[in-house]
């Protein structure tokens, strides 16, 4: 078991013709994830790699391959389209990786995901990963290693490292679900919480959230509400200055809400252990296996 | 991206909305000019992206041209919070009866973009949210439909009895949203939205943010970006395609990722330091962007310390290495630096970076203890 994603996850990859497109899907087959189908318009016919059908639209590579998931990585100007396309297609699971998406369009986007039934992850995150099952976005696959840790994050490369640092302790991971650095993403960590409260695998959850918005507060009342599982919780951005944007679009001081101290303060409030460093996740997630 | 009153209010007059006459000037004498086109009394207003500029003594009301003149020339020049004013927008004064808040924000929690009004305007609405919350209506526009006129027309009637107000405040509210949309924009908002004694609905003071992604596809609206108002070095930086934001410490670092950057920034604090920056070299690396983003840190004089900190996933961490190399054979470096790396062709990146006399470290904390030591003066 796992969370969103496993071995019986059946992947269309938008933009699989693509610089991007192209090297994360070779990545994730080499995972050992079931790439069934890529879409690139004007190239339906095409095989990629040799193995993959590439398809003109996704109604067309869902239809053929009976894909299920769907991962994005196409321009920013073109990313809200292709999450449409794929959640009016019925893929269950969608996943945006595009960076620079305009917030506008997601307000769009969010709604109609919803009345499709779709959950979308991103946009603007690194994707999944379910150590030795699958693999949906960029994740680097050789930090990870199967094991009792759930893991959601708002960024990427903070994600790794976390990772990595749990990994080398010998502490595995059910799933990493990084859901985005944007202010308005698809998935909350609210219902990757709710996700791993529910799977049976997922003994302890990391969450790692950043400056800007609530939603860690949100989450903080959550986990203190409904689950029974502990939560080991890290905020970036102590350092930062209010109204700044400190790289991912979502991550900014509003006037005085949106703190790494307000939140960090919620997640105390919740009875949540709190990294100070990244490396704390390790001794407080081996305090709460055992 | 911020854009200035003047320029806003350009947008909003386009769309329809009622705004008092006014024009942007540089000098002293050009302050003059605009006020004497005018022919009436004048505000006199510092154009900087900063708030409480009123406060700074940066507005200032002119009842003659050649008061416009001398207020001009105390605030052209002047410093406002670390921003110094290069112009002034000189706008007809209004005859104020009252103040109301429009404004629209896009808010994360219900995904939406949310109309906020208030009858309580002319004040920081942050401080209305603050004190009075009952006098602020939230209402979230379906996008799929925009804001419909009775939506309009409701929002106009909780600012105003009267009827004839009411519905001006509505089409200002519609013209508003539409400029939101079209512009891009993350937050607009007219703050006051007056209402003159002769029973006027007018926009006074306006303000708009525009979403850095929508940039790319509204070339007009980038074209506002007013570059003399930004750190030179970030300029520089959006330049080179790098996220860079100044601060005030002395360790400078070079990270690739928003939120290891972030977390990176705090580990040094964390240590005792004070980081120089926030800078994300971004996921696909080219040798070409460290050169950059190490020309742009070590401008700064500040800086005590170089501190690298780099994760290799998609980034290459030997690209990172090739960059150090270049950019410090070609200008060589006054300053320790500390390399962390870890990751994809990390061997290859600590052979080049040995063989060139770096070394490099492969654990975060030792890095960021080593540099806050060494930004100190230590050995």
């Amino acid at each position: 078991m796992a969370v969103f994603i496993d071995r019986n996850t059946k992947l269309v990859v938008q933009g699989i013709t693509g610089r991007d497109g192209s090297f994360h899907a070779k990545q994730m087959m080499e995972y050992g994830t079931q790439v069934v189908a890529g879409v690139t318009p004007g190239k339906g016919g095409m095989m990629f790699e040799g193995t993959v059908p590439v398809y003109d639209t996704v109604q067309q590579a869902v239809e053929a391959t009976g894909a299920n998931t769907s991962v994005i990585y196409v321009p920013p100007m073109g990313a809200a389209d292709a999450i449409m396309e794929a959640a009016a297609a019925g893929v269950q699971l969608v996943v945006c990786i595009t960076e620079g998406v305009p917030v506008l369009d997601m307000t769009l986007v969010h709604p109609f995901v919803k009345e499709k039934g779709a959950r979308l992850v991103g946009p603007n995150c690194p994707g999944l990963i379910t150590p030795g099952e699958a693999k949906v976005g960029i994740i680097p696959g050789r930090i990870c290693t199967p094991g009792p840790v759930g893991i959601v994050s708002r960024s990427g490369t903070l994600t790794y490292e976390i990772v990595y640092q749990l990994t080398r302790a010998g502490i595995g991971q059910t799933t990493c679900v990084g859901i985005g650095g944007d202010p308005i993403n698809g998935t909350s960590f609210i219902d990757a919480l709710r996700a791993f409260e529910a799977d049976p695998k997922t003994k302890a959850v990391c969450m790692m959230g950043e400056i800007g918005g609530t939603d860690e507060q949100e989450a903080a009342e959550f986990i203190k509400r409904e689950m029974k599982k502990p939560v080991v919780g890290f905020i970036a951005g102590q350092t930062a200055p209010p109204g700044r944007r400190m790289g991912h679009a979502g991550a900014i001081i509003s006037g005085s809400s949106g703190t790494a101290a307000e939140k960090i303060e919620a997640f105390k409030a919740a009875g949540m252990g709190v990294a100070q460093r990244p490396k704390d996740f390790v001794e407080l997630i081996r305090a709460r296996l055992h | 991206m911020n854009i200035h009153e003047f320029q806003a209010k350009d947008i909003l007059r386009r769309y329809g909305v009622p705004i008092p006459p006014g024009d942007v000037a540089r000098t002293p004498d050009e302050a003059k000019a605009i006020a004497t086109r005018i022919g009436k009394a004048v505000m006199v207003k510092a154009q900087v992206h900063a708030g409480g500029r009123g406060k700074a003594g940066g507005v200032k009301f002119c009842p003659t041209p050649d008061v416009a003149k001398e207020k001009a020339t105390a605030i052209l020049g002047m410093d406002i919070k670390g921003l110094r004013v290069e112009q002034v927008l000189v706008a007809e004064a209004a005859d104020i009866g009252t103040e109301a808040y429009v404004g629209i924000i896009v808010d994360r929690a219900t995904k939406k973009a949310v109309f906020m009004v208030s009858a309580a305007g002319g004040i920081d609405i942050e401080e209305v949210a603050a004190t009075t919350p009952e006098k602020i209506k939230y209402h979230p526009v379906d996008p799929r439909y925009g804001l419909r006129p009775y939506e309009a027309l409701q929002l106009g009637f909780f600012l105003y009895k009267d009827a004839k107000q009411a519905k001006a405040a509505a089409q200002i509210m519609r013209q508003l949203w539409q400029a939101f949309l079209d512009s891009g924009c993350s937050l607009a908002e007219i703050n006051p939205l007056v209402v003159t004694p002769a029973g006027e609905v007018i926009a006074v003071d306006a303000k708009m943010v525009i979403d850095d992604n929508e940039l790319d596809r509204k070339p007009a609206i980038a074209a506002l970006r007013d570059e003399s108002s930004e750190a030179p070095s970030e300029v520089e930086a959006r330049k080179a395609n790098l996220t860079f934001i100044k601060l005030d410490g002395n360790v400078g670092c070079v990270v690739n990722g928003a939120g290891l950057a972030m977390a990176t920034m705090d580990l040094v604090k964390f240590y005792g330091g004070e980081p120089a920056n926030f800078l994300d070299i971004g996921g696909s690396s080219n040798p070409e962007k460290v050169v950059n983003a190490l020309r742009i840190i070590t401008a700064d004089p500040n800086v005590k310390c170089i501190l690298f900190n780099i994760f290799g996933g998609i980034t290459r961490t030997d690209d990172v290495a090739n960059g150090i190399v270049t950019a410090t054979k070609a200008n060589p470096l006054k300053v320790p630096i500390v390399i962390r790396l870890t990751g994809t062709n990390e061997e290859i990146a600590v052979k080049i970076l040995q063989d060139n006399g770096f070394s490099a470290s492969s654990d975060m904390d030792e890095a960021v203890q080593r540099a806050v030591e060494l930004a100190k003066g230590g050995k």
